[in-house]
């Protein structure tokens, strides 16, 4: 179907990826894995027609390809969902799906809105999506928004569809309902590109994989040969200690009650939620996509007002206190939205990293900073991420994800907080920087901080935390001890519709 | 650690060793050296000093509106401030007796409060109740152009203090005085927790908030400062002129946010500085000086300073792309 002969891409005289070789029978779906920046977007870039190549060539259906834009790529047949969804929130569905091609009366500029509305309701038909083609875009949850940006794609019926991540941002049935999709276009004879960092999903979905690092082909061949360690070690380059990160040494967090929770409600997002969290101790959330988890950060936080209930910080009450009293207060927030949330993509790295603890390093009454104290306070929080020392003039927004994430973890290891929310910490970042961060979540708890972390990914999880809260539609369904993890049991209880023993 | 890699650490945004300011210094130069052999007197003494004492008091509105474009919003009332409060000090300064120091003490007093006040409703009305810095900015100058000329009925208030109008009419006194506001305003903006949260403030109101900053209080104070540097302004112009002017700075407004532009600020929020729009000032008032110089009317002045402004920021963007600053790409 699609063949990469020597293809190469530099950027600013950088190899970015290859020269890289391989090709795609017609049919098969070829999983892409590899760290991030290790050229798997850059590579799908020049397959999408958003790069051209400096050396090599491509092949599509034996004959030369060599896009000039998407547009032109699209007309060949191949259509690529990428993993930031390009939806316009303010348009219909309908809209969103005939941008570029409305239907119209003759050839007037007037929009044939009956037409519209038949041929939006078949590509909706055709991923699954019974919704009004009238809906409005922001009305709709992540997982629906990915359908729609797949109805947009089969609206040019592709013989090659590429998926980008399409699943870091849905919950596990929005995944199971893609999946099905998916091996229905395959039936259809399309081929498919998956490209994710979900190893299980890449092992289970494809039948061969590439495995990119550093912009070569590290390994490649039918999924069967492959297992997820060996995935690990071809794309790390090194042997990896295990699949799954390994467990907290079991210990006992019997610190003094760091923040308590007692019947925090907020209409329609969370009801009577309460809890303890201790010095030292991890504990996790898990849940489906929309089960209030993330709202429920944002309330502990300050960021929402619950309706009902009673926050506690080390005995103390939190009622009314803004976040910067909270922060103040010794409490963190590494929110699920780094890009939005978490950092100032434009400013630099060391602008970022001083920016939560400024406070503490204001001088007089004019609040001056005390720049050789920030500096010297700085150099161990970077160390303790591995954050490399050159990196503080340049802009944060010219950072992996992977040491983005970084960023705002040391952001907040600056204040020395006594408690940390962390909300899907190592979403969307390359192995080896989660690895570090669990590492680093880890020597928090053990330094005395009481972590919170909302996770879901239920390895991360069970391998993580001293305890387990399952939330269900906003309420706490699951209190489970380390010695009680269990998979199955986590789902059940996690489950809309179904409650645990 | 060496010096050159904790130099741009905590300084104003994030700059490329090339910034805007250099580029439009340099086009000032250009201009000047072009400019200077064809039009006699430019290059004069007398033409530099007076080309000085007209962009001091620019240049401290367009430091207050920098303040503002750093926080991402804008300020439209700056030039109705410098009306309202040109007529309110002068209508002070006639009712104090004697018209001495107390009298021109008070009105400066008055002008500054009040300049600070209308500037701070401003920064209210956009944190508190939510509305977008454009309407609110734009209201209150039509509502402040309108009061300013309903106090004065149209009429201009002369008779003022000596002591007052030396602020204005010194051209020492006026150096002083900017450099002095405009200098503790850079030194500000890159070394006081104040400052460092503005910035953070115009890059991601968002982040900034989940990081403890309070950003209600620091977009206000924003539009209070420029508010009270448009008072500022306003006392040295209403000092020059002797006389308080229900329509001071009228044809101010877009020389304000021109030069702030120019000198690197942005409509997007988190960019900017003093030493930018201090070049940005020096570059239109320039171009205005020469222009005037060769007899050019107001509107053929207008005209041409568009354009130029137009061309100056053709260039500073050409060179942004080439310093890779607007490429969002990730390493």
């Amino acid at each position: 179907m699609i063949e990469f002969q020597g293809i190469e891409k530099r950027f600013a005289g950088v190899r970015a990826v290859g020269p890289v070789s391989f090709d795609l029978p017609p049919g098969a779906t070829l999983g892409l894995v590899g760290e991030n920046g290790a050229g798997k977007s850059t590579l799908m870039n020049l397959l999408g027609g958003n790069l051209q190549p400096d050396a090599g060539s491509m092949r599509l259906a034996e004959r030369p390809y060599a896009p000039h834009g998407p547009a032109e790529a699209m007309r060949c047949g191949i259509a690529f969902i990428h993993q930031e969804l390009n939806l316009f929130g303010n348009l219909t569905i309908a809209e969103n799906l005939f941008l570029t091609r409305f239907p119209r009366w003759w050839r007037s500029p007037f929009i044939y809105r009956t037409g519209l509305r038949a041929e939006a309701g078949k590509l909706l038909a055709q991923v699954g999506l019974e919704l009004d083609p009238h809906t409005p875009m922001d009305r709709l949850a992540v997982g629906e928004c990915q359908l729609v940006e797949i109805a947009k794609a089969l609206a040019g019926d592709p013989r090659l569809i590429i998926f980008d991540e399409p699943t870091s941002s849905l919950s596990t049935r929005e995944a199971e309902r893609l999946f099905a999709l998916m091996a229905g276009f395959r039936r259809q004879g399309r081929s498919l590109i998956y490209i994710s960092h979900a190893l299980g999903d890449v092992l289970r979905l494809c039948d061969d994989l590439v495995i990119l690092r550093d912009g070569l082909v590290a390994g490649r061949g039918p999924a069967r040969d492959f297992t997820i360690p060996r995935l690990i070690s071809l794309m790390a380059g090194r042997v990896p200690e295990a699949t799954a990160p390994a467990p907290t040494p079991p210990r006992e967090p019997a610190g003094a009650v760091a923040l308590a929770v007692r019947g925090v409600s907020r209409p329609g997002v969370v009801r009577d939620i309460s809890f303890e969290l201790r010095r030292g101790e991890i504990l996790g959330i898990a849940g489906m996509m929309g089960a209030g988890r993330s709202e429920l950060a944002r309330i502990l936080f300050g960021l929402d007002a619950p309706a009902a209930g009673e926050l506690r910080l080390h005995g103390r009450p939190l009622q009314g206190a803004t976040v910067r009293e909270r922060v103040r207060r010794g409490m963190a927030f590494v929110t699920e939205d780094r890009r939005g949330e978490g950092l100032c993509l434009e400013a630099s790295v060391a602008d970022n990293l001083a920016l939560a603890a400024l406070p503490a390093f204001a001088r007089g009454r004019a609040r001056r900073i005390d720049r050789p104290g920030l500096q010297a306070a700085l150099t161990p929080v970077k160390a303790a991420v591995r954050l490399t020392a050159d990196a503080d003039g340049r802009a944060v927004k010219t950072l992996s994800g992977g040491n983005q994430q970084k960023v705002v973890l040391a952001k907040w290891l600056l204040t020395k907080p006594g408690v940390i929310i962390l909300d899907e910490p190592t979403r969307g970042i390359d192995v080896g920087a989660k690895c570090e961060i669990h590492e680093l979540i880890r020597a928090l708890a053990a330094a005395g901080t009481a972590v919170l972390l909302i996770s879901s990914e239920l390895e991360e999880l069970t391998a993580l935390c001293d305890r387990l809260l399952v939330l269900n539609r906003g309420e706490i369904t699951a209190t489970l001890a380390r010695a009680e993890f269990d998979q199955a049991r986590i789902l059940a209880a996690a489950l809309p519709g179904e409650r645990s023993a | 650690m060496r010096r050159a890699t904790t130099m741009p650490v905590f300084a104003p945004g994030w700059r490329p060793r090339w910034g805007s300011e250099c580029l439009i210094l340099a086009a000032g130069g250009v201009y000047f050296l072009a400019a200077a052999p064809f039009i006699p007197g430019l290059a004069s003494w007398e033409n530099l000093g007076n080309l000085l004492s007209n962009l001091l008091p620019l240049l401290v509105i367009a430091v207050g509106q920098t303040l503002v474009l750093i926080a991402g919003g804008i300020d439209l009332s700056a030039t109705a401030i410098m009306a309202v409060t040109s007529v309110a000090g002068a209508m002070v300064m006639r009712g104090v007796p004697g018209h001495g120091l107390v009298a021109a003490l008070a009105g400066v007093g008055v002008m500054l409060g009040m300049g600070t006040a209308v500037g701070w409703g401003n920064g209210f009305a956009i944190t508190r109740l939510r509305l977008p810095a454009f309407m609110v900015t734009l209201t209150s100058m039509m509502f402040f152009s309108g009061l300013a000329l309903w106090l004065t009925q149209s009429q201009k208030i002369n008779g003022l203090p000596a002591a007052f109008n030396a602020l204005g009419g010194n051209l020492a006194v006026e150096l002083i005085l900017t450099t002095a506001v405009v200098g503790l305003t850079a030194w500000g903006l890159g070394r006081l927790l104040a400052g460092r949260w503005l910035y953070a403030v115009g890059h991601n109101p968002r982040a900034a908030l989940i990081s403890g900053v309070p950003v209600g209080p620091v977009v206000m104070a924003a539009y209070a400062f420029s508010g009270g540097a448009a008072a500022l302004g306003a006392v040295l112009l209403t000092g020059r002129g002797e006389t308080g002017d229900p329509v001071l700075g009228r044809y101010l407004m877009l020389d304000v946010i021109g030069a702030a532009v120019l000198g690197g600020a942005s409509f997007f929020g988190g960019r900017g500085g003093v030493g930018g729009t201090a070049a940005g000032v020096l570059f239109i008032k320039l171009v205005d000086n020469s222009l005037s110089l060769q007899g050019c009317s107001h509107f053929t002045i207008m005209m041409v300073k568009g354009g130029l402004i137009l061309a100056a920021a053709l260039a500073d963007g050409g060179r942004r792309r080439l310093a890779g600053e607007d490429q969002g790409g990730r390493a």
